[in-house]
């Protein structure tokens, strides 16, 4: 189904069954289909992610040549209180709306089941702001939304006005560290449509006769969530959340925006790919910035390799 | 029929009526959650197109989504805010997706051919890394990227844009071809294959008609992902003349502050009117898509 299980499949089995009946080799015709990408592998990619190493280890502001410099930058970011701040953002921010953004798509998903009328008008209405959600224009409604004289607010003083005995007070959301990051958590919590649809898929591939097996044997709604449907899930659930946490690492358009570029008030939305950026082309630190870039890898790479490890523990493969 | 069983009978009629009524007022109230949870979902947006038509001075006096006047100044205004008018922009960012939709249909599926249908040397190992190729953020090789395009020239132009597309370094569709080609049954190409078809015609006559599913799925959300882009444009267009859409927002709301909200609106909802339009036209293409291969 995904890259991923390709992945660990290719791992277990060795092979993605395609091997022709003639074990032929096509190598001319290898060259001129996958040309393309393999130059785009060695140019694009692999030769940037090799020269990022490389600058890493430098001290280079794009106008005079690379300083070779060892371990420096590395040192560096030990004691860097802004990277230290722009971790903590970043890693909240997955922590806290990741569990959230997939507990509403969950959620949404088992609600809208089978047979349910409007289904598809449902499906289309919660699916539509993840597919704006990464705009600039988003990002530009929500800085909004949660102003000084934003939506939020203004729906707080016609609350407050209208009965005496719950006063929450209003504040401009975005510019008080305290909150500015809880904003953005809610944008993303606020995209839960395409995990929510990949649930359903998932839902449609439970055979209809477990439940029916279920309901024959008296098990209530209840139970047969919690003894077919979730643990026949977990496999997506898995997925998801994988995907959804390496995405979540790489935000940017939404915390550069809702900040001006600063990641502030007081650094509170410094999210790393932000702070990055700041390093890498506003101070032009490109060593720096290159040292970044594998933590960053770094983290991702053990993140996932954490959450493949965890799986074991809790996620159900049928076959 | 004894008068206890008749009884019986009457009970199990009223029980069954009675968990028939619960069952429909059970619906009725997952309807009414599920339209309020809608209405909550949308409202920021509705608000937003409302907005964009008040007079200024009314967006932050009325959270409702009626206004006690109507205009369309906020428009006038936007689109000729900045250096250029706004479809200067547009036209930008849509010579910026038309490449990239065109460079990733052709050489992700000529890839995606290759890892689906050839034998070649080590191919599991370069299949291996394609798939991990998918999972690298942009951010770790920027850097090396914008030295690159900047010692060739090419900052200030679409190409940094474009050329990684036409080199199928957005592997993710190389993949989603690869599945879809996967389910193609090989006895077609074996059957062209005896009537004398090499390689590139059996690319372009069986498999390419084939897969208009797939490619259509590709061509949606490259359009998605490189119409919403805001990193790497950012990056690689400085000069106010090649902006596209999302970095002359940006530079909208730097140079206006809080002033002008609602032209910005305006300007805002242009810019996601073409993410409405494949919304309601490619649906069914789109939900496939997530569903099949968990993209965004």
């Amino acid at each position: 189904m995904s890259a991923l299980s390709e992945l660990s499949r290719l791992r277990r089995r060795g092979t993605p069954a395609s091997k022709s009946p003639a074990e032929r080799n096509d190598g001319k015709a290898a060259l001129f289909f996958l040309g393309p990408w393999f130059i785009g592998l060695a140019v694009i990619v692999a030769g940037p992610l090799a020269a990022s190493f490389y600058l890493s280890l430098t001290d280079y502001d794009l106008l005079s040549p690379p300083v070779f410099e060892g371990l420096a930058n590395y040192q560096a970011l030990l004691t860097d209180s802004q990277l230290r701040k722009a971790l903590q953002v970043t890693f909240t921010y997955v922590f806290v709306s990741v569990p959230l953004q997939l507990a509403a798509a969950l959620g949404l998903a088992l609600l809208l089941d089978r047979g349910l009328r409007g289904l598809a008008v449902y499906r289309s209405v919660y699916y539509l702001p993840s597919l704006l959600g990464g705009s600039v224009a988003i990002a530009i409604l929500w800085r909004q939304i949660f102003g000084t004289e934003g939506l939020v607010n203004q729906v707080l003083w016609w609350f407050n006005d209208l009965q005496p005995f719950v006063h929450i007070q209003t504040q401009g959301w975005v510019s008080n560290p305290d909150t500015a990051l809880g904003t953005l958590m809610i944008l993303n919590v606020w995209t839960f449509g395409s995990p929510m649809v990949i649930f359903l898929a998932g839902l449609r591939q439970i055979p209809e006769m477990y439940y029916e097996a279920a309901s024959i044997d008296g098990a209530s709604r209840w139970r047969q969530l919690l003894g077919i449907t979730l643990p026949l899930l977990t496999p997506i659930i898995f997925f998801n959340l994988v995907l959804q946490v390496i995405n979540a690492f790489q935000t940017f358009t939404q915390s550069y925006i809702v900040s001006g570029g600063t990641g502030g008030p007081v650094d509170s939305t410094l999210f790393y790919t932000l702070y990055l950026y700041i390093q890498a082309f506003t101070n032009l630190n490109m060593g720096y910035a290159s040292a970044m870039a594998w933590v960053l890898l770094l983290i991702v790479a053990v993140m996932t390799a954490l959450n493949f490890f965890l799986s074991k523990y809790w996620v159900f493969y049928n076959d | 029929m004894t008068d206890a069983a008749r009884a019986e009978l009457v009970l199990m009629n009223a029980s069954r009526a009675a968990a028939r009524r619960h069952a429909s007022w059970r619906r009725a109230g997952k309807h009414a959650l599920l339209v309020l949870g809608g209405l909550l979902m949308l409202y920021p947006l509705l608000w937003m197109v409302a907005s964009s038509f008040k007079p200024e001075a009314l967006i932050f006096r009325e959270p409702g989504l009626l206004a006690s006047e109507f205009t369309t100044e906020n428009y006038a205004f936007g689109w000729d805010f900045l250096r250029r008018p706004f479809s200067w922009y547009i036209t930008n960012s849509l010579i910026v997706v038309a490449g990239a939709v065109i460079g990733n249909l052709v050489s992700c599926s000529l890839a995606a051919y290759g890892f689906a249908r050839l034998n070649f040397k080590f191919k599991n190992l370069w299949f291996a890394i394609m798939l991990m190729s998918i999972m690298l953020p942009i951010h770790v090789i920027i850097v090396p990227q914008y030295i690159l395009f900047s010692n060739i020239g090419w900052i200030n132009t679409f190409l940094p844009l474009i050329a990684p597309k036409v080199l199928a370094t957005d592997a993710f569709f190389v993949f989603l071809m690869v599945q879809f080609f996967r389910g193609i049954p090989r006895e077609l190409d074996e059957a062209a294959r005896i009537d004398g078809a090499g390689h590139p015609r059996i690319f372009f006559r069986i498999m390419l008609p084939l897969s208009v599913p797939a490619l259509a799925t590709t061509a949606i959300f490259t359009f998605i992902w490189t119409w919403n882009d805001f990193f790497s444009q950012l990056i690689f267009l400085t000069h106010p003349d090649m902006y596209t859409v999302p970095v002359a927002l940006r530079t909208f709301l730097d140079a206006t502050g809080q002033n002008h909200w609602g032209p910005m609106f305006a300007m805002s909802l242009i810019s996601l009117v073409p993410l409405f339009a494949i919304f309601l036209f490619g649906q069914r293409f789109l939900v496939k898509g997530i569903a099949t291969t968990g993209i965004k």
